[in-house]
């Protein structure tokens, strides 16, 4: 299977705060590493979950995917061609072609335009279809997502989350993608809810042949729903893998102690020590080495000098620690 | 229904009904809830967005305000809460019972040092002079994790991380030693390890402290992991009580089932997930049947004009006609 979308070695910085003493002493502005050095790609069928904690980087990835951020360093690549270099018609093309779904639809849809006149501007704005078959599109891509034709004439504010969501589904889909970048999208819903959004990704994805990434923080949806997942920690890719593979036997010590975090459905009182000490250090200054030494139960003295690459290590699938695979 | 318990020593709540009154009308927030939370036990009260949970931990605490009516009974230590006046609540409120929210930043004041946000409460309740405060400061931050105290006192909630803010916050709540906590989604807004760290710290601090423990979630990991004892909210109701081993190994109400289906993980992977049809019920118009009954995949005609009544069975009760059907 080769690979649809693909990203290499991107790296993004960004800017951060100063306070007013630091900028009167002339300090220079501190720099977040949002991303560093990462690397994934996406086949078309195949979902990718990228899991991590907050200022892992993981929402910085998805809008460099869909070019709303430009990495510094690193290159993307759509269906062989480097996404970087294309103008005009060709970069419409990949503009249609990779789509993102945000975590909260009620910010990413217009509030003053109903829902079909949403996904109309999408269709004529790409020319996806002529004038005359516009209503006729918008009613079948109602019908994709499992609303009703009646929401057409509605404002966004008439629904309810999930429903809410459904139609930043259908504005994604609209312009009949090949990609679609999902960035929390089931994070603001309700259990009972999120189950109807995550089969229609499912059944979306076997229909369509959509290559999906999906980002989430919730590692039971992703242990569900993905193929392969990367598990990222302070900007960088620290291990990445067949999904059911990493969940069995992760190689890398962060992985597993985020893994052995999550609360178990099985009942049953948590006792002695937490999964992992301490708290994620800020991105500003990020720890020499690697990047989880501080906090990992196994870290050796060179952890804290060098840092690994992300390589197999003696496995089947790589990750970026001195002491893979050592409990 | 569970009145011949003894009640003078841990919290009783019965037909507990909260309304707002909005300027659209009514809305029936908690509509008839019955709770029992024995000392040193940790309750869940579990639920999706609206059913009511936070509202009724509210209630309890007596923290809502002036547009909610709220009616039944909150009996703590066989005294009844709801018949008290303001003053009247200020010696349990912060002090026999206290209380940790989701969001610390928006419960801590950003402008006075933590020390001093702890020192009030020892102030309120106590008769401590300046310096056994600031002695009992310096060992509650130690209690709840937080190193070099004597720095930390110091600082202001921004200088201080998520987790930390959090633990800073239970600091608080337990300076006055309190026999009951209420903790409302306490670690909703932190990553998962550190979830996980704060979980683990309210548990032991309950077994250190012989505290009992009144946890609001939507998260049924969560629950399996710190409660012994859970009920299952929807709508402003109690579906079921019950220990949480029997309650998620064999629910009695359709809801209760309906959820741990609908839960990632709990069927093989890549396997289509099991919703719950349609949404969350409005609560300006509560049903006069079950609640559940619109998206009950084994309703009864009788579920949507009859409310079921609640079944007392040993440790457990539930309020469902379709039990025999789950």
């Amino acid at each position: 299977m080769s690979a649809l979308l693909s990203a290499s070695n991107l790296t993004r910085r960004f800017p951060g705060n100063r306070g007013l003493l630091d900028m009167l002493a002339r300090k220079p502005r501190p720099v977040v590493h949002a991303l560093s050095d990462v690397s994934i790609d996406v086949s078309a069928g195949e979902t990718l979950g990228i899991v991590g904690e907050s200022g892992c980087g993981k929402s910085t990835l998805a809008r460099c995917l869909v070019r709303l951020i430009e990495p510094d360093e690193g290159n993307i690549s759509f269906d062989g061609a480097d996404v970087g270099s294309l103008e005009g018609p060709a970069r419409r093309k990949f503009n249609r072609a990779v789509q993102m779904v945000f975590q909260d639809p009620y910010a990413s849809l217009n509030p003053r335009m109903t829902v079909g006149s949403t996904l109309a501007e999408a269709l004529r704005v790409h020319e996806i279809v002529p004038a005359a078959e516009i209503n006729a599109r918008v009613a079948s891509l109602l019908d994709l997502v499992q609303l009703p034709a009646t929401a057409a004439t509605r404002y966004p504010h008439e629904f309810s989350g999930g429903q809410r969501q459904r139609i930043g589904i259908a504005r994604a889909l609209a312009v009949e993608p090949r990609v679609i970048i999902a960035d929390e999208p089931v994070s603001a819903l309700d259990v009972s809810v999120q189950a109807q959004i995550v089969n229609l990704f499912m059944e979306l994805q076997e229909r369509l042949g959509l290559a999906l990434v999906f980002i989430t923080h919730d590692l039971r949806l992703v242990r569900h729903m993905t193929h392969r997942v990367a598990v990222m920690y302070l900007g960088r890719v620290v291990e990445i893998g067949p999904v059911e593979d990493i969940f069995t036997a992760p190689r890398h010590p962060y992985t597993r102690a985020l893994i052995s975090a999550v609360p178990q459905l099985t009942p049953g009182l948590l006792r002695g020590e937490p999964a992992v000490r301490g708290e994620l250090p800020s991105p500003l200054s990020p720890p020499s080495g690697c990047a989880f030494h501080p906090r990992c139960p196994i870290a050796l003295p060179q952890c804290a000098a060098e840092r690994p690459a992300l390589d197999a290590r003696g496995g089947t699938w790589p990750v970026a620690c001195l002491r893979a695979d050592e409990a | 229904m569970m009145a011949s318990r003894d009640d003078s020593t841990g919290l009783t709540v019965r037909e507990l009904r909260v309304v707002f009154d909005t300027s659209r009308g009514p809305i029936f927030a908690v509509d008839g809830v019955a709770l029992d939370v024995a000392p040193g036990e940790v309750m869940g009260l579990v639920g999706e967005s609206g059913s009511g949970k936070s509202v009724s931990l509210r209630a309890v605490a007596r923290l809502l305000h002036a547009n909610a009516r709220v009616t039944g009974s909150v009996r703590w230590r066989g005294q009844e809460l709801l018949s008290l006046s303001d003053d009247q609540m200020l010696p349990i409120r912060g002090a026999q019972i206290g209380i940790i929210f989701q969001e610390p930043m928006a419960a801590l004041n950003p402008v006075l040092p933590i020390g001093l946000q702890i020192e009030e409460s020892l102030i309120a309740h106590t008769t401590m002079d300046k310096a056994q405060r600031q002695a009992r400061a310096l060992q509650l931050l130690d209690q709840v994790g937080i190193a070099s105290g004597a720095t930390r006192l110091a600082q202001f909630p921004h200088e201080f991380s998520g987790g930390m803010r959090q633990r800073a916050m239970i600091a608080i709540a337990l300076a006055a030693s309190p026999a009951l906590l209420l903790a409302d989604e306490p670690t909703t807004a932190l990553d998962v390890t550190i979830q996980d760290q704060i979980l683990r710290l309210l548990l032991r601090l309950k077994d250190e402290l012989g505290m009992a423990l009144l946890l609001v979630t939507h998260d049924l990991g969560v629950v399996a992991e710190t409660c012994t004892r859970v009920a299952v909210m929807y709508a402003g109701r109690v579906c079921e009580t019950g220990p949480t081993a029997d309650v998620f190994a064999n629910p009695h109400h359709a809801y209760t089932a309906a959820l741990l289906r609908a839960m990632p993980g709990s069927g093989p992977a890549q396997a289509k997930l099991i919703p719950i049809p349609g949404m969350a019920p409005r609560l300006d118009a509560p049903s006069p049947g079950c609640a559940f009954a619109p998206r009950c995949t084994v309703s009864e005609p009788l579920c949507t004009t009859t409310r079921p009544p609640f079944v007392q069975e040993a440790t457990r009760s539930s309020a469902c006609y379709g039990r025999a059907r789950l």
